[in-house]
């Protein structure tokens, strides 16, 4: 029932009507560079990157070509929740990632999936749409190092980057 | 650097055959057969009159001999051992010196610089034992033209040997990879397939992507995250303009240019959902072909466009699907052991190459486009993204090692195996690369 709902969303977005996703795509380009954890020493600013990646944890995974949210993850997601509602003036931009076992295109496609099961999850729990915005990185920027399923695990994951 | 070079190269074939002569059982390699044994050929360097045309001639007898060494076919004989000069061959070939070297084939040419600069190269193709000329052909190009008469001649003697079309006259277009996996810079590169010529067309400022070639060679289309909005672009390869392909509300991905060039299609993203789309180039009309909850990706249109092959995770893991090129008619093809990605055609219709992955490992295969016939031709940690030469004999795809958790390994290079699983060889880059799409011949 979802799908066939998402399927309507993305016919009528392409004849340019969408607005929401207008609104999300116009926001947080690459004006807002990502707020780099530069804080010196221990002083975070409340409701930067620094404080989201130090005080809530900016990421959640997934296990190996699927992109429905862990308990685990909901719980950590759950945080994020309380973080943006916190800090209203906050975007979020969800990147989604995917190990390096699988291929380029679809892992493009996977990483997408993963991205919005973290976005949708935020809005079900209040968070504006306008608010988040999904990117999709693939298999192209690995967080951890290593062909093994520790660093695979690690690299199946959706991020999140305050804006 | 390659672009005056063919602007220049008044692809004038003055005479198609110099002189022809009766064959009788001439010299034939059968390309169907698996690890034929490669035919030992005397590749003779072109004569010329001056020290420039000499050196010219020697240059061109390397690149044709090299070219057809790589294609595992031929074994260039070792000129130290030639028994006839240059010279002497100018007036008749001794037969019987080159049949005591072995050689069964043999290559002669001479290399004339015209009163304005132009280059008039000619050769001709000797069966030794049949002591008949194969073939005999004659170009012009401007002076820096000769790299390419070369791979023309390479060309011209391997559609004559195995009467299969040549593959030497064309280059590749990949992405050029440098620094940390977490950090990897990517750059659009483009070279001659035998890696000369090379020229990065990117700067390496945004992530790129999956390029491919247009028909006619002088646009790629490719992925890139300008501005961190990943989409599909087209580059123009003469002006150097990029364009951004339409005004989609989400990613657009995995580009591949339609048979006759008027037609990109591509994957859009939307809500994290991913369907096919085409756009016509002219019109700009943008057409949905798939229309489901699942994965739609990597889209390929046969040779003759009448359909598509792509790849779906629709049944529960990814597959390999062939429909009309009206979306209609969607039917799945892979059914063996393990996931399916990448699903490339052929350019002579009768083959779908593709990556299979499964727990031991990653495959580069082929298949009939009704998913019959199904064979490996190489397998790795990982390797994937099969492109076809466009004799349809010949892929080239990526191998990607594994990294240890201190960083070492992850290299990715690029690599050319025969359709018959033998003779895969790295195609030389300056830095890693991967993604990489062949060209049709150039025209």
């Amino acid at each position: 029932m979802k799908m066939r709902f998402l399927c309507v969303v993305a016919a009528v977005a392409l004849l340019g009507a969408c607005s929401t996703e207008e609104q999300a795509k116009g926001t947080g380009t690459t004006t807002a560079a990502p707020a780099a954890p530069s804080a010196p020493t221990a002083q975070v600013t409340p409701g930067s990157q620094a404080d989201f990646v130090k005080n809530v944890g900016d990421r959640v995974f997934f296990d190996f070509d699927k992109y429905n949210l862990k308990p685990e993850g909901r719980d950590q997601l759950a945080k994020w929740v309380a973080f943006l509602k916190k800090f209203p003036n906050d975007q979020l931009v969800i990147e989604g990632h995917c190990d390096e076992r699988g291929t380029r295109e679809y892992n493009l496609a996977l990483g997408e999936r993963r991205a919005n099961s973290v976005k949708d999850f935020l809005v079900a729990q209040g968070v504006q749409a306008s608010r988040l915005k999904t990117i999709s990185y693939g298999k192209e920027r690995p967080a951890v190092l290593g062909s093994n399923e520790a660093a695979w695990a690690q690299n199946r994951r959706g991020v999140g980057v305050v804006q | 650097m390659r672009m005056p070079a063919l602007k220049a190269l008044s692809l004038a074939l003055l005479a198609a055959l110099l002189w022809t002569l009766p064959a009788t059982a001439e010299v034939v390699i059968d390309i169907n057969k698996p690890n034929v044994q490669p035919m030992p050929i005397a590749v003779t360097n072109f004569a010329g009159a001056s020290g420039q045309e000499t050196q010219m001639g020697r240059d061109i007898a390397g690149v044709v001999a090299a070219d057809l060494e790589r294609s595992g076919l031929f074994k260039p004989i070792e000129q130290k051992a030639f028994i006839q000069s240059v010279e002497s061959l100018q007036v008749q070939p001794r037969f019987a010196d080159w049949k005591a070297v072995n050689a069964q084939a043999l290559v002669q040419g001479r290399v004339e610089q015209t009163q304005d600069g132009h280059l008039r190269v000619e050769f001709r193709l000797w069966d030794v034992f049949a002591e008949t000329q194969m073939v005999g052909q004659a170009y012009n190009a401007a002076p820096q033209g000769w790299r390419r008469i070369a791979h023309m001649v390479a060309d011209a003697i391997y559609k004559r040997i195995t009467g299969e079309e040549g593959y030497f006259d064309t280059q590749i277009v990949y992405v050029a990879e440098s620094g940390p996996q977490q950090k990897r810079i990517k750059r659009l590169a483009i070279m001659d397939q035998d890696s000369e010529n090379h020229r990065f067309l990117t700067d390496g400022q945004e992530l790129v992507l999956t390029p491919r070639f247009s028909p006619n060679q002088r646009e790629i289309t490719y992925m890139s995250y300008f501005r961190n909005q990943p989409r599909v672009y087209v580059l123009h390869l003469d002006s150097g303009r990029r364009e951004l392909l339409g005004d989609f509300p989400g990613m657009t991905f995995a580009p591949r240019f339609s048979p006759d060039g008027n037609k990109v299609i591509m994957s859009l993203s939307q809500e994290g959902n991913s369907n096919i789309y085409e756009m016509d180039l002219r019109t700009r009309h943008v057409t949905r072909l798939t229309n489901d909850p699942f994965i739609d990706t990597s889209p390929s249109y046969s040779p003759d466009s009448a359909r598509i092959t792509f790849n779906s995770d629709r049944s529960g893991t990814q597959q390999l699907y062939v429909m009309n090129a009206d979306g209609s008619s969607q039917q799945r093809i892979s059914f063996g052991d393990g996931r399916y990605a990448t699903p490339v055609w052929s350019p002579r219709g009768d083959l779908v190459a593709f990556t299979k992955f499964k727990s031991d490992g990653f495959y580069i295969g082929v298949m009939r486009p009704d998913g019959s016939g199904e064979r490996l031709l190489t397998q790795g940690f990982l390797v994937e993204g099969p492109t076809w030469a466009p004799n349809g004999r010949v892929l080239a795809f990526w191998r990607q090692t594994p990294t240890d958790s201190a960083g070492r390994g992850g290299t990715v290079k690029l690599y050319s195996i025969d359709l018959t699983g033998y003779n895969e060889r790295q195609i030389v880059t300056p830095l890693d690369g991967s993604d990489p799409a062949w060209s049709p011949l150039i025209p």
